[in-house]
Protein backbone atom coordinates (compact mmCIF):
# COMPACT_ATOMS: atom_id res chain seq x y z
CA UNK A 1 0.00 0.00 0.00
CA UNK A 2 1.56 3.62 -1.10
CA UNK A 3 1.17 6.13 2.25
CA UNK A 4 1.66 9.46 -0.02
CA UNK A 5 -1.94 9.48 -0.47
CA UNK A 6 -1.57 13.23 -2.04
CA UNK A 7 0.51 11.55 -4.85
CA UNK A 8 -0.95 8.67 -5.84
CA UNK A 9 -4.49 8.22 -3.78
CA UNK A 10 -7.74 9.70 -3.82
CA UNK A 11 -8.32 13.29 -1.77
CA UNK A 12 -11.22 14.49 -1.01
CA UNK A 13 -13.14 17.30 0.05
CA UNK A 14 -16.80 18.06 -0.55
CA UNK A 15 -19.59 20.40 0.83
CA UNK A 16 -22.89 21.72 -0.19
CA UNK A 17 -25.84 22.16 2.17
CA UNK A 18 -28.15 21.17 -0.81
CA UNK A 19 -29.94 19.80 -2.73
CA UNK A 20 -28.42 16.71 -0.43
CA UNK A 21 -26.33 17.96 2.76
CA UNK A 22 -22.74 16.83 2.34
CA UNK A 23 -19.82 17.51 4.23
CA UNK A 24 -17.15 14.41 3.29
CA UNK A 25 -13.53 14.17 3.86
CA UNK A 26 -12.03 10.90 2.21
CA UNK A 27 -8.69 9.97 1.70
CA UNK A 28 -7.80 6.71 -0.06
CA UNK A 29 -4.33 5.34 -0.61
CA UNK A 30 -3.16 3.75 -4.33
CA UNK A 31 -4.26 -0.21 -3.52
CA UNK A 32 -6.15 0.71 -0.54
CA UNK A 33 -9.82 -0.43 -0.26
CA UNK A 34 -12.59 2.25 1.40
CA UNK A 35 -15.67 0.93 2.04
CA UNK A 36 -18.21 4.18 2.71
CA UNK A 37 -20.55 2.85 5.22
CA UNK A 38 -23.90 4.57 6.80
CA UNK A 39 -27.71 3.67 6.68
CA UNK A 40 -29.45 4.85 3.41
CA UNK A 41 -29.97 8.31 2.32
CA UNK A 42 -26.74 9.56 4.35
CA UNK A 43 -25.01 10.73 1.02
CA UNK A 44 -22.99 7.17 -0.22
CA UNK A 45 -23.74 7.08 -3.29
CA UNK A 46 -24.15 10.86 -3.93
CA UNK A 47 -20.29 10.50 -2.95
CA UNK A 48 -19.59 7.97 -5.64
CA UNK A 49 -21.40 10.01 -8.12
CA UNK A 50 -19.25 12.85 -7.37
CA UNK A 51 -16.17 11.12 -7.47
CA UNK A 52 -16.87 9.49 -10.94
CA UNK A 53 -17.99 13.31 -12.27
CA UNK A 54 -21.73 12.49 -12.45
CA UNK A 55 -22.88 14.65 -10.08
CA UNK A 56 -21.49 18.11 -9.46
CA UNK A 57 -21.07 19.10 -5.22
CA UNK A 58 -21.41 22.90 -4.77
CA UNK A 59 -17.93 23.23 -3.15
CA UNK A 60 -14.82 20.99 -2.93
CA UNK A 61 -11.67 19.54 -4.42
CA UNK A 62 -11.02 15.75 -5.91
CA UNK A 63 -7.86 14.92 -6.43
CA UNK A 64 -6.85 11.47 -7.63
CA UNK A 65 -3.36 10.09 -9.28
CA UNK A 66 -1.86 13.59 -8.34
CA UNK A 67 -4.58 15.63 -10.90
CA UNK A 68 -7.28 17.25 -10.18
CA UNK A 69 -10.46 15.86 -10.91
CA UNK A 70 -12.72 18.71 -9.16
CA UNK A 71 -12.38 22.20 -7.44
CA UNK A 72 -13.76 25.63 -7.53
CA UNK A 73 -12.14 26.13 -11.14
CA UNK A 74 -11.85 22.46 -12.78
CA UNK A 75 -14.75 19.84 -12.84
CA UNK A 76 -13.39 17.11 -15.58
CA UNK A 77 -16.31 14.92 -17.12
CA UNK A 78 -16.57 11.44 -16.05
CA UNK A 79 -14.70 10.58 -19.65
CA UNK A 80 -11.92 12.88 -18.51
CA UNK A 81 -11.54 10.99 -14.97
CA UNK A 82 -10.64 7.35 -15.55
CA UNK A 83 -13.05 6.21 -13.05
CA UNK A 84 -13.78 2.03 -13.01
CA UNK A 85 -17.44 2.02 -11.88
CA UNK A 86 -19.69 -0.64 -10.85
CA UNK A 87 -23.38 0.29 -10.84
CA UNK A 88 -25.12 -1.39 -8.23
CA UNK A 89 -27.62 -2.76 -10.68
CA UNK A 90 -24.61 -3.33 -12.97
CA UNK A 91 -25.73 -1.26 -15.88
CA UNK A 92 -24.61 -3.56 -18.58
CA UNK A 93 -25.68 -2.46 -22.00
CA UNK A 94 -28.18 -4.93 -22.94
CA UNK A 95 -27.72 -4.97 -26.46
CA UNK A 96 -24.51 -6.07 -26.01
CA UNK A 97 -22.68 -9.46 -25.56
CA UNK A 98 -20.38 -9.88 -21.98
CA UNK A 99 -17.36 -9.33 -25.04
CA UNK A 100 -18.34 -6.26 -26.39
CA UNK A 101 -19.92 -4.87 -22.60
CA UNK A 102 -16.21 -4.63 -22.02
CA UNK A 103 -14.47 -4.03 -24.68
CA UNK A 104 -16.10 -1.05 -25.27
CA UNK A 105 -14.59 0.24 -22.13
CA UNK A 106 -10.93 -0.71 -23.29
CA UNK A 107 -9.24 2.39 -24.25
CA UNK A 108 -6.79 0.96 -27.28
CA UNK A 109 -8.13 1.28 -30.96
CA UNK A 110 -8.73 -1.17 -33.10
CA UNK A 111 -11.75 -3.33 -32.63
CA UNK A 112 -9.97 -7.01 -32.53
CA UNK A 113 -7.66 -5.88 -29.89
CA UNK A 114 -10.40 -4.43 -27.77
CA UNK A 115 -11.91 -7.90 -28.26
CA UNK A 116 -8.99 -9.51 -27.50
CA UNK A 117 -8.26 -7.47 -24.08
CA UNK A 118 -12.07 -7.89 -23.01
CA UNK A 119 -11.50 -11.76 -23.27
CA UNK A 120 -8.39 -11.56 -21.04
CA UNK A 121 -10.24 -9.45 -18.92
CA UNK A 122 -13.89 -11.69 -18.67
CA UNK A 123 -10.81 -14.59 -17.94
CA UNK A 124 -9.69 -12.60 -14.91
CA UNK A 125 -13.22 -12.25 -13.75
CA UNK A 126 -13.97 -16.21 -14.43
CA UNK A 127 -15.90 -15.54 -17.31
CA UNK A 128 -13.80 -17.17 -19.90
CA UNK A 129 -16.40 -18.46 -22.51
CA UNK A 130 -18.86 -16.29 -21.18
CA UNK A 131 -18.23 -13.85 -24.08
CA UNK A 132 -20.98 -14.04 -26.39
CA UNK A 133 -23.98 -14.24 -23.96
CA UNK A 134 -26.10 -10.59 -23.65
CA UNK A 135 -26.65 -9.44 -19.97
CA UNK A 136 -30.00 -11.48 -20.26
CA UNK A 137 -28.56 -14.51 -20.58
CA UNK A 138 -26.54 -14.04 -17.47
CA UNK A 139 -27.05 -14.93 -13.89
CA UNK A 140 -26.75 -11.93 -10.97
CA UNK A 141 -23.19 -12.77 -10.66
CA UNK A 142 -21.90 -13.48 -13.51
CA UNK A 143 -23.30 -10.08 -14.97
CA UNK A 144 -21.57 -8.17 -11.53
CA UNK A 145 -18.71 -9.81 -13.11
CA UNK A 146 -18.97 -8.72 -16.45
CA UNK A 147 -19.62 -5.07 -15.02
CA UNK A 148 -16.07 -5.68 -12.79
CA UNK A 149 -14.17 -6.70 -16.06
CA UNK A 150 -15.80 -3.54 -17.84
CA UNK A 151 -14.85 -1.10 -15.08
CA UNK A 152 -11.36 -2.77 -15.00
CA UNK A 153 -10.70 -2.73 -18.77
CA UNK A 154 -11.14 0.95 -18.44
CA UNK A 155 -7.87 1.09 -17.19
CA UNK A 156 -8.84 3.43 -14.00
CA UNK A 157 -6.95 5.19 -11.38
CA UNK A 158 -9.67 4.73 -9.57
CA UNK A 159 -11.98 2.17 -8.83
CA UNK A 160 -15.80 2.32 -7.55
CA UNK A 161 -18.14 -0.16 -6.29
CA UNK A 162 -21.61 1.09 -5.74
CA UNK A 163 -23.33 -2.02 -3.23
CA UNK A 164 -21.90 -4.76 -6.35
CA UNK A 165 -23.19 -7.56 -3.84
CA UNK A 166 -26.67 -6.38 -3.03
CA UNK A 167 -28.30 -7.35 -6.25
CA UNK A 168 -27.02 -11.59 -5.69
CA UNK A 169 -27.61 -14.72 -3.53
CA UNK A 170 -25.82 -15.43 -0.30
CA UNK A 171 -23.39 -17.62 -1.72
CA UNK A 172 -22.46 -16.40 -5.20
CA UNK A 173 -21.79 -12.88 -2.61
CA UNK A 174 -19.24 -15.56 -0.67
CA UNK A 175 -17.83 -16.18 -3.77
CA UNK A 176 -18.39 -12.79 -5.37
CA UNK A 177 -16.03 -11.72 -1.68
CA UNK A 178 -13.44 -14.34 -1.89
CA UNK A 179 -12.23 -13.19 -5.96
CA UNK A 180 -12.61 -9.89 -5.10
CA UNK A 181 -10.41 -10.25 -2.33
CA UNK A 182 -7.72 -11.90 -4.61
CA UNK A 183 -8.36 -9.47 -7.68
CA UNK A 184 -7.72 -6.63 -6.15
CA UNK A 185 -3.76 -8.00 -4.39
CA UNK A 186 -3.20 -6.98 -7.78
CA UNK A 187 -4.92 -3.84 -8.27
CA UNK A 188 -2.58 -0.73 -7.59
CA UNK A 189 -5.63 1.91 -7.94
CA UNK A 190 -7.61 3.30 -5.15
CA UNK A 191 -10.91 1.54 -4.59
CA UNK A 192 -14.23 3.04 -3.03
CA UNK A 193 -16.61 0.37 -1.98
CA UNK A 194 -19.89 1.42 -0.88
CA UNK A 195 -22.07 -0.47 1.32
CA UNK A 196 -24.62 -0.77 4.09
CA UNK A 197 -23.62 -3.75 5.05
CA UNK A 198 -20.78 -3.17 7.76
CA UNK A 199 -19.86 -6.88 7.59
CA UNK A 200 -18.87 -7.02 4.43
CA UNK A 201 -16.78 -3.67 4.81
CA UNK A 202 -15.39 -5.34 7.59
CA UNK A 203 -14.40 -8.61 5.87
CA UNK A 204 -13.26 -6.60 2.13
CA UNK A 205 -11.98 -2.96 3.35
CA UNK A 206 -8.72 -1.79 4.57
CA UNK A 207 -10.05 1.16 5.82
CA UNK A 208 -14.39 1.99 6.70
CA UNK A 209 -15.98 5.87 6.29
CA UNK A 210 -18.65 6.11 8.56
CA UNK A 211 -21.16 8.49 6.72
CA UNK A 212 -24.24 9.77 8.52
CA UNK A 213 -26.89 12.51 6.80
CA UNK A 214 -23.59 13.00 4.40
CA UNK A 215 -21.26 14.32 6.90
CA UNK A 216 -18.36 11.87 7.22
CA UNK A 217 -18.42 11.01 11.42
CA UNK A 218 -15.39 8.25 11.61
CA UNK A 219 -12.64 6.71 9.26
CA UNK A 220 -10.56 4.03 10.79
CA UNK A 221 -9.68 0.08 10.51
CA UNK A 222 -12.43 -2.22 10.79
CA UNK A 223 -11.49 -3.35 14.03
CA UNK A 224 -10.93 -0.45 15.84
CA UNK A 225 -13.97 1.62 14.19
CA UNK A 226 -16.51 -1.35 15.82
CA UNK A 227 -14.44 -1.80 18.74
CA UNK A 228 -13.83 1.94 19.49
CA UNK A 229 -16.36 4.63 18.05
CA UNK A 230 -15.49 8.19 18.01
CA UNK A 231 -19.02 8.68 19.72
CA UNK A 232 -22.34 7.35 20.22
CA UNK A 233 -23.17 8.97 16.86
CA UNK A 234 -21.02 6.23 15.15
CA UNK A 235 -21.73 3.50 17.64
CA UNK A 236 -25.76 3.81 16.65
CA UNK A 237 -25.04 3.92 12.84
CA UNK A 238 -23.08 0.85 12.89
CA UNK A 239 -25.53 -0.91 15.14
CA UNK A 240 -24.15 -1.21 18.85
CA UNK A 241 -26.74 -1.41 20.75
CA UNK A 242 -25.17 -2.12 24.17
CA UNK A 243 -24.07 1.53 25.57
CA UNK A 244 -24.71 1.97 28.92
CA UNK A 245 -24.50 5.34 30.88
CA UNK A 246 -22.06 4.99 33.93
CA UNK A 247 -20.00 7.65 36.48
CA UNK A 248 -15.87 7.21 36.62
CA UNK A 249 -15.82 6.08 40.40
CA UNK A 250 -11.21 5.45 40.11
CA UNK A 251 -8.30 5.82 38.04
CA UNK A 252 -6.17 2.42 38.19
CA UNK A 253 -2.74 3.16 36.15
CA UNK A 254 -0.86 0.42 37.68
CA UNK A 255 -3.74 -2.02 36.83
CA UNK A 256 -4.82 -0.34 33.81
CA UNK A 257 -7.76 0.28 34.31
CA UNK A 258 -10.57 2.84 34.70
CA UNK A 259 -13.14 1.86 37.19
CA UNK A 260 -17.19 2.64 36.42
CA UNK A 261 -20.13 2.41 38.75
CA UNK A 262 -22.93 1.02 36.23
CA UNK A 263 -26.38 0.88 38.59
CA UNK A 264 -24.60 -0.06 41.52
CA UNK A 265 -22.59 -3.00 39.82
CA UNK A 266 -18.50 -2.12 39.27
CA UNK A 267 -17.09 -2.22 35.78
CA UNK A 268 -13.57 -2.29 35.12
CA UNK A 269 -12.77 -0.42 31.52
CA UNK A 270 -9.21 0.18 30.04
CA UNK A 271 -7.57 3.01 31.39
CA UNK A 272 -8.85 5.85 30.26
CA UNK A 273 -7.63 9.13 31.86
CA UNK A 274 -9.55 11.70 29.38
CA UNK A 275 -12.73 11.08 31.82
CA UNK A 276 -12.82 12.36 35.11
CA UNK A 277 -13.55 10.50 38.62
CA UNK A 278 -17.23 11.66 39.04
CA UNK A 279 -18.01 12.30 35.54
CA UNK A 280 -20.77 10.52 33.46
CA UNK A 281 -19.64 8.46 30.19
CA UNK A 282 -21.00 6.00 28.26
CA UNK A 283 -19.59 2.69 28.04
CA UNK A 284 -20.02 0.12 25.54
CA UNK A 285 -19.37 -3.46 24.60
CA UNK A 286 -19.34 -5.09 21.08
CA UNK A 287 -22.52 -7.69 21.56
CA UNK A 288 -19.81 -10.51 20.24
CA UNK A 289 -17.66 -10.12 22.78
CA UNK A 290 -19.45 -10.81 25.29
CA UNK A 291 -18.32 -14.18 27.03
CA UNK A 292 -20.64 -16.88 28.52
CA UNK A 293 -19.47 -17.77 32.32
CA UNK A 294 -18.50 -21.13 30.92
CA UNK A 295 -16.37 -20.32 27.66
CA UNK A 296 -12.93 -20.58 28.21
CA UNK A 297 -10.70 -17.84 28.29
CA UNK A 298 -7.07 -16.93 27.16
CA UNK A 299 -4.14 -18.08 29.80
CA UNK A 300 -3.61 -14.63 31.80
CA UNK A 301 -7.21 -13.57 32.12
CA UNK A 302 -9.46 -13.34 35.02
CA UNK A 303 -12.62 -13.06 34.82
CA UNK A 304 -13.61 -9.59 34.48
CA UNK A 305 -16.90 -7.80 34.97
CA UNK A 306 -18.70 -10.60 35.73
CA UNK A 307 -22.55 -10.07 35.88
CA UNK A 308 -25.38 -12.64 36.36
CA UNK A 309 -28.81 -12.61 35.30
CA UNK A 310 -31.61 -14.85 33.56
CA UNK A 311 -31.71 -14.83 29.13
CA UNK A 312 -35.30 -13.10 28.32
CA UNK A 313 -34.76 -13.76 24.57
CA UNK A 314 -32.96 -15.93 22.48
CA UNK A 315 -33.15 -16.01 18.35
CA UNK A 316 -31.14 -18.64 16.16
CA UNK A 317 -30.12 -16.78 12.75
CA UNK A 318 -27.96 -19.40 11.21
CA UNK A 319 -25.15 -19.72 12.55
CA UNK A 320 -25.27 -17.60 15.97
CA UNK A 321 -27.48 -17.28 18.71
CA UNK A 322 -28.60 -13.82 19.75
CA UNK A 323 -29.46 -13.13 23.38
CA UNK A 324 -30.87 -10.64 25.19
CA UNK A 325 -29.31 -10.57 29.41
CA UNK A 326 -31.12 -8.99 32.10
CA UNK A 327 -28.86 -8.18 34.71
CA UNK A 328 -29.99 -9.18 38.10
CA UNK A 329 -29.23 -6.15 39.26
CA UNK A 330 -30.62 -3.75 36.58
CA UNK A 331 -33.31 -5.98 34.62
CA UNK A 332 -34.30 -2.95 32.85
CA UNK A 333 -31.43 -2.56 31.04
CA UNK A 334 -30.86 -5.71 28.66
CA UNK A 335 -27.12 -6.94 27.06
CA UNK A 336 -27.24 -8.12 23.85
CA UNK A 337 -25.00 -10.71 22.77
CA UNK A 338 -24.06 -12.60 20.36
CA UNK A 339 -22.41 -16.12 20.36
CA UNK A 340 -21.79 -19.05 18.22
CA UNK A 341 -24.59 -21.69 17.66
CA UNK A 342 -22.27 -24.60 18.80
CA UNK A 343 -21.60 -22.39 22.41
CA UNK A 344 -24.95 -21.80 22.74
CA UNK A 345 -25.91 -25.21 22.30
CA UNK A 346 -22.48 -26.21 24.86
CA UNK A 347 -23.61 -23.65 27.79
CA UNK A 348 -27.29 -24.62 27.42
CA UNK A 349 -28.62 -20.97 26.01
CA UNK A 350 -32.24 -21.15 26.38
CA UNK A 351 -35.16 -18.60 27.49
CA UNK A 352 -35.15 -18.22 30.82
CA UNK A 353 -32.35 -19.95 32.32
CA UNK A 354 -29.90 -18.30 34.74
CA UNK A 355 -26.51 -17.75 33.27
CA UNK A 356 -23.19 -15.36 34.28
CA UNK A 357 -21.46 -13.19 31.44
CA UNK A 358 -18.06 -11.63 31.49
CA UNK A 359 -16.14 -8.62 30.06
CA UNK A 360 -12.83 -8.23 29.26
CA UNK A 361 -11.95 -4.45 30.20
CA UNK A 362 -9.87 -3.77 27.12
CA UNK A 363 -13.41 -4.58 25.07
CA UNK A 364 -14.82 -2.23 26.98
CA UNK A 365 -14.95 1.10 25.43
CA UNK A 366 -15.83 4.66 26.62
CA UNK A 367 -16.94 7.38 25.22
CA UNK A 368 -18.50 10.81 25.83
CA UNK A 369 -22.05 11.17 26.26
CA UNK A 370 -23.97 12.36 22.97
CA UNK A 371 -26.64 15.16 23.55
CA UNK A 372 -28.16 13.52 19.88
CA UNK A 373 -28.91 9.86 21.39
CA UNK B 1 -58.27 1.87 -63.45
CA UNK B 2 -55.64 2.47 -61.12
CA UNK B 3 -53.95 6.05 -60.14
CA UNK B 4 -50.09 5.03 -59.73
CA UNK B 5 -49.15 9.15 -60.67
CA UNK B 6 -51.23 9.80 -57.18
CA UNK B 7 -49.59 6.51 -55.68
CA UNK B 8 -46.17 7.64 -56.58
CA UNK B 9 -46.88 10.88 -55.26
CA UNK B 10 -48.15 9.37 -51.71
CA UNK B 11 -45.29 7.19 -51.55
CA UNK B 12 -42.58 10.36 -52.25
CA UNK B 13 -44.56 12.59 -50.12
CA UNK B 14 -44.69 9.46 -47.20
CA UNK B 15 -40.39 9.00 -48.25
CA UNK B 16 -39.94 12.72 -47.57
CA UNK B 17 -41.59 13.17 -44.40
CA UNK B 18 -40.07 10.24 -43.00
CA UNK B 19 -36.80 11.03 -44.52
CA UNK B 20 -37.05 14.92 -43.21
CA UNK B 21 -39.08 14.40 -39.86
CA UNK B 22 -37.32 11.18 -38.18
CA UNK B 23 -33.68 12.85 -37.45
CA UNK B 24 -35.65 16.07 -36.35
CA UNK B 25 -37.68 14.01 -33.70
CA UNK B 26 -34.81 11.72 -32.83
CA UNK B 27 -33.31 15.61 -31.31
CA UNK B 28 -36.25 16.34 -29.92
CA UNK B 29 -37.81 13.14 -28.80
CA UNK B 30 -34.09 12.69 -27.10
CA UNK B 31 -34.44 16.68 -25.41
CA UNK B 32 -37.40 15.86 -23.91
CA UNK B 33 -36.78 12.36 -22.48
CA UNK B 34 -33.20 13.11 -20.57
CA UNK B 35 -34.10 17.16 -19.68
CA UNK B 36 -36.52 18.36 -17.92
CA UNK B 37 -37.52 22.30 -19.70
CA UNK B 38 -39.21 24.86 -18.04
CA UNK B 39 -42.86 24.26 -19.62
CA UNK B 40 -41.92 20.60 -20.79
CA UNK B 41 -46.33 19.88 -20.71
CA UNK B 42 -46.75 22.22 -23.01
CA UNK B 43 -44.30 21.61 -25.51
CA UNK B 44 -45.31 17.96 -24.59
CA UNK B 45 -49.16 19.37 -25.41
CA UNK B 46 -48.47 21.08 -28.74
CA UNK B 47 -46.70 18.03 -29.67
CA UNK B 48 -49.88 15.98 -29.09
CA UNK B 49 -52.05 18.72 -30.72
CA UNK B 50 -52.52 17.26 -34.66
CA UNK B 51 -53.49 13.83 -33.03
CA UNK B 52 -56.39 15.65 -31.24
CA UNK B 53 -57.16 18.30 -33.71
CA UNK B 54 -59.86 17.65 -36.54
CA UNK B 55 -57.47 17.24 -39.52
CA UNK B 56 -59.77 20.19 -41.32
CA UNK B 57 -58.85 22.46 -38.91
CA UNK B 58 -55.62 21.74 -38.66
CA UNK B 59 -55.68 22.38 -42.80
CA UNK B 60 -57.62 25.14 -42.37
CA UNK B 61 -54.85 26.79 -40.09
CA UNK B 62 -52.26 25.64 -42.59
CA UNK B 63 -54.20 26.88 -45.89
CA UNK B 64 -54.40 30.19 -44.27
CA UNK B 65 -50.47 30.48 -42.96
CA UNK B 66 -49.46 29.32 -46.46
CA UNK B 67 -51.66 31.36 -48.54
CA UNK B 68 -50.63 34.94 -50.03
CA UNK B 69 -52.07 36.96 -47.28
CA UNK B 70 -49.82 35.46 -44.41
CA UNK B 71 -45.85 36.57 -44.46
CA UNK B 72 -45.04 32.66 -44.85
CA UNK B 73 -47.07 31.89 -48.11
CA UNK B 74 -46.65 35.69 -49.48
CA UNK B 75 -42.84 34.73 -48.55
CA UNK B 76 -42.71 31.66 -50.51
CA UNK B 77 -44.11 33.01 -53.54
CA UNK B 78 -42.50 36.17 -53.71
CA UNK B 79 -39.21 33.57 -53.49
CA UNK B 80 -40.41 30.91 -55.64
CA UNK B 81 -42.98 32.63 -57.94
CA UNK B 82 -45.83 30.13 -57.43
CA UNK B 83 -48.25 29.62 -54.37
CA UNK B 84 -47.14 27.43 -50.81
CA UNK B 85 -50.60 25.91 -50.49
CA UNK B 86 -51.57 23.91 -53.08
CA UNK B 87 -48.22 22.49 -54.01
CA UNK B 88 -46.06 19.68 -52.94
CA UNK B 89 -43.56 21.73 -50.96
CA UNK B 90 -46.70 22.65 -48.94
CA UNK B 91 -48.09 19.51 -48.90
CA UNK B 92 -44.72 18.23 -47.33
CA UNK B 93 -45.00 21.07 -44.77
CA UNK B 94 -48.21 20.49 -43.77
CA UNK B 95 -47.37 16.59 -43.77
CA UNK B 96 -44.13 17.30 -41.59
CA UNK B 97 -46.18 19.38 -38.96
CA UNK B 98 -49.02 16.77 -39.06
CA UNK B 99 -46.68 14.27 -38.14
CA UNK B 100 -44.93 15.24 -35.52
CA UNK B 101 -46.84 13.36 -32.73
CA UNK B 102 -46.51 10.15 -34.39
CA UNK B 103 -42.73 10.70 -34.82
CA UNK B 104 -41.67 12.32 -31.39
CA UNK B 105 -43.84 10.27 -29.18
CA UNK B 106 -42.68 6.72 -30.04
CA UNK B 107 -38.91 8.02 -29.93
CA UNK B 108 -39.36 9.34 -27.02
CA UNK B 109 -40.61 6.52 -24.77
CA UNK B 110 -37.85 4.82 -26.34
CA UNK B 111 -35.28 7.34 -24.98
CA UNK B 112 -37.14 7.03 -21.56
CA UNK B 113 -36.95 3.68 -21.19
CA UNK B 114 -33.40 3.36 -21.88
CA UNK B 115 -31.96 3.89 -17.61
CA UNK B 116 -30.33 6.70 -16.49
CA UNK B 117 -27.26 4.28 -15.18
CA UNK B 118 -26.62 2.68 -18.57
CA UNK B 119 -26.10 5.62 -20.38
CA UNK B 120 -23.68 7.44 -17.28
CA UNK B 121 -21.72 3.34 -17.68
CA UNK B 122 -20.91 4.25 -21.22
CA UNK B 123 -19.57 7.87 -19.98
CA UNK B 124 -17.69 6.22 -16.91
CA UNK B 125 -16.39 3.40 -19.92
CA UNK B 126 -15.04 6.39 -21.84
CA UNK B 127 -17.33 6.88 -24.35
CA UNK B 128 -18.14 10.68 -25.24
CA UNK B 129 -21.41 11.75 -25.42
CA UNK B 130 -22.10 11.37 -29.80
CA UNK B 131 -20.46 7.85 -29.26
CA UNK B 132 -22.99 6.83 -26.17
CA UNK B 133 -25.83 8.42 -28.89
CA UNK B 134 -24.42 5.90 -31.61
CA UNK B 135 -23.49 3.05 -29.77
CA UNK B 136 -26.08 2.57 -26.81
CA UNK B 137 -28.69 5.54 -26.62
CA UNK B 138 -30.20 4.44 -30.31
CA UNK B 139 -29.34 1.09 -30.61
CA UNK B 140 -31.55 0.75 -27.13
CA UNK B 141 -34.05 3.35 -29.01
CA UNK B 142 -34.17 1.59 -32.65
CA UNK B 143 -37.90 -0.17 -31.45
CA UNK B 144 -38.96 3.56 -31.20
CA UNK B 145 -37.51 4.42 -33.99
CA UNK B 146 -38.69 1.67 -36.09
CA UNK B 147 -42.14 2.47 -34.57
CA UNK B 148 -41.57 6.25 -35.83
CA UNK B 149 -40.95 5.81 -39.07
CA UNK B 150 -43.75 2.96 -39.57
CA UNK B 151 -46.31 5.27 -38.61
CA UNK B 152 -45.21 8.88 -40.09
CA UNK B 153 -44.87 6.58 -43.25
CA UNK B 154 -48.20 5.14 -43.24
CA UNK B 155 -50.15 7.62 -41.62
CA UNK B 156 -48.82 10.45 -44.42
CA UNK B 157 -49.70 7.67 -47.19
CA UNK B 158 -53.38 7.87 -45.33
CA UNK B 159 -53.73 11.32 -45.08
CA UNK B 160 -56.92 13.04 -46.42
CA UNK B 161 -58.34 15.89 -44.31
CA UNK B 162 -55.52 18.09 -44.22
CA UNK B 163 -54.42 16.72 -48.16
CA UNK B 164 -57.13 18.00 -49.37
CA UNK B 165 -57.41 21.45 -47.07
CA UNK B 166 -53.60 22.74 -48.12
CA UNK B 167 -53.43 20.14 -51.18
CA UNK B 168 -56.53 20.55 -53.15
CA UNK B 169 -56.64 17.69 -55.81
CA UNK B 170 -54.07 18.70 -58.64
CA UNK B 171 -52.70 15.61 -60.43
CA UNK B 172 -49.24 14.97 -59.99
CA UNK B 173 -48.83 17.48 -58.08
CA UNK B 174 -51.32 17.75 -54.74
CA UNK B 175 -53.51 14.78 -55.00
CA UNK B 176 -52.25 11.72 -53.28
CA UNK B 177 -53.85 8.51 -53.47
CA UNK B 178 -55.91 8.70 -50.97
CA UNK B 179 -57.75 12.05 -52.44
CA UNK B 180 -57.71 9.92 -55.91
CA UNK B 181 -59.70 7.02 -53.92
CA UNK B 182 -62.65 9.63 -52.76
CA UNK B 183 -62.46 11.17 -56.48
CA UNK B 184 -63.38 7.49 -57.60
CA UNK B 185 -66.19 6.72 -55.29
CA UNK B 186 -67.69 10.04 -56.03
CA UNK B 187 -67.42 9.11 -60.27
CA UNK B 188 -69.11 5.40 -58.68
CA UNK B 189 -65.81 3.93 -59.78
CA UNK B 190 -66.07 1.29 -57.37
CA UNK B 191 -63.66 -0.94 -58.95
CA UNK B 192 -60.93 1.72 -59.23
CA UNK B 193 -61.68 2.66 -55.65
CA UNK B 194 -61.33 -1.13 -54.39
CA UNK B 195 -58.36 -1.60 -56.07
CA UNK B 196 -56.31 1.80 -54.57
CA UNK B 197 -57.84 1.08 -51.40
CA UNK B 198 -56.71 -2.51 -50.73
CA UNK B 199 -53.09 -1.44 -52.63
CA UNK B 200 -52.72 0.92 -49.77
CA UNK B 201 -53.97 -1.64 -47.07
CA UNK B 202 -51.58 -3.55 -47.79
CA UNK B 203 -48.39 -1.04 -48.40
CA UNK B 204 -49.54 -0.09 -44.99
CA UNK B 205 -49.81 -3.62 -43.56
CA UNK B 206 -46.43 -4.59 -45.52
CA UNK B 207 -44.42 -1.29 -43.77
CA UNK B 208 -45.32 -2.09 -40.47
CA UNK B 209 -44.92 -5.40 -40.53
CA UNK B 210 -41.51 -5.13 -42.39
CA UNK B 211 -40.57 -2.07 -39.79
CA UNK B 212 -41.42 -3.99 -36.17
CA UNK B 213 -39.63 -7.05 -37.54
CA UNK B 214 -37.07 -5.69 -38.16
CA UNK B 215 -37.32 -3.71 -34.62
CA UNK B 216 -37.93 -7.01 -33.07
CA UNK B 217 -35.13 -9.12 -35.32
CA UNK B 218 -32.45 -6.16 -33.58
CA UNK B 219 -33.94 -6.39 -30.20
CA UNK B 220 -33.19 -10.20 -30.02
CA UNK B 221 -30.07 -10.03 -31.60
Amino acid sequence: MTHNTQETGLVVRLSQAEPIPLAAELQCGAGELLALVGPSGSGKTTILRALAGLTRIKQGKISCAGEIWFDSTVCLSPQQRRVGYVFQDYALFPHLNAQDNVALAVPSPGKAEQRFIADAWLERVHLAGFGKRYPAELSGGQRQRVALARALAREPVLLLLDEPFSAVDRTTRERLYEELSLLRRDLDMPIILVTHDLGEAQMLADRITVLHHGMTLQSDTPDRLVRQPINERVARVIGHRNIFTATVTAHEPENGYTVLSWFGQEIRAGLCLEFSVGSLVRWLIPKGYILLEYQVRPAGFERENQVSGVLAGCLTLGDTVQARFLPDHAPEVPIYLEVSAHDARHAGVAEGIRISISMHARDIHLMLPSPHF
Amino acid sequence: MMDWTALRLSLSLAGWTVFILLPLAIIAARFLAFNRPRGKNVIEALIALPLVLPPTVFGYYLLVAFGPHHWLGNGYQALFGRTFAFSFEGLLAASLLMNIPFAVQPLQRAFEAIPANVREAAWCSGLSRWRTFRQIEMPLAWPGLAGAAALTFSHTLGEFGVVLMVGGNIPGETKTIAISIYDRVQAFDDVAAGKMAALLLLISFLTVAVVFMLAEKRHDS
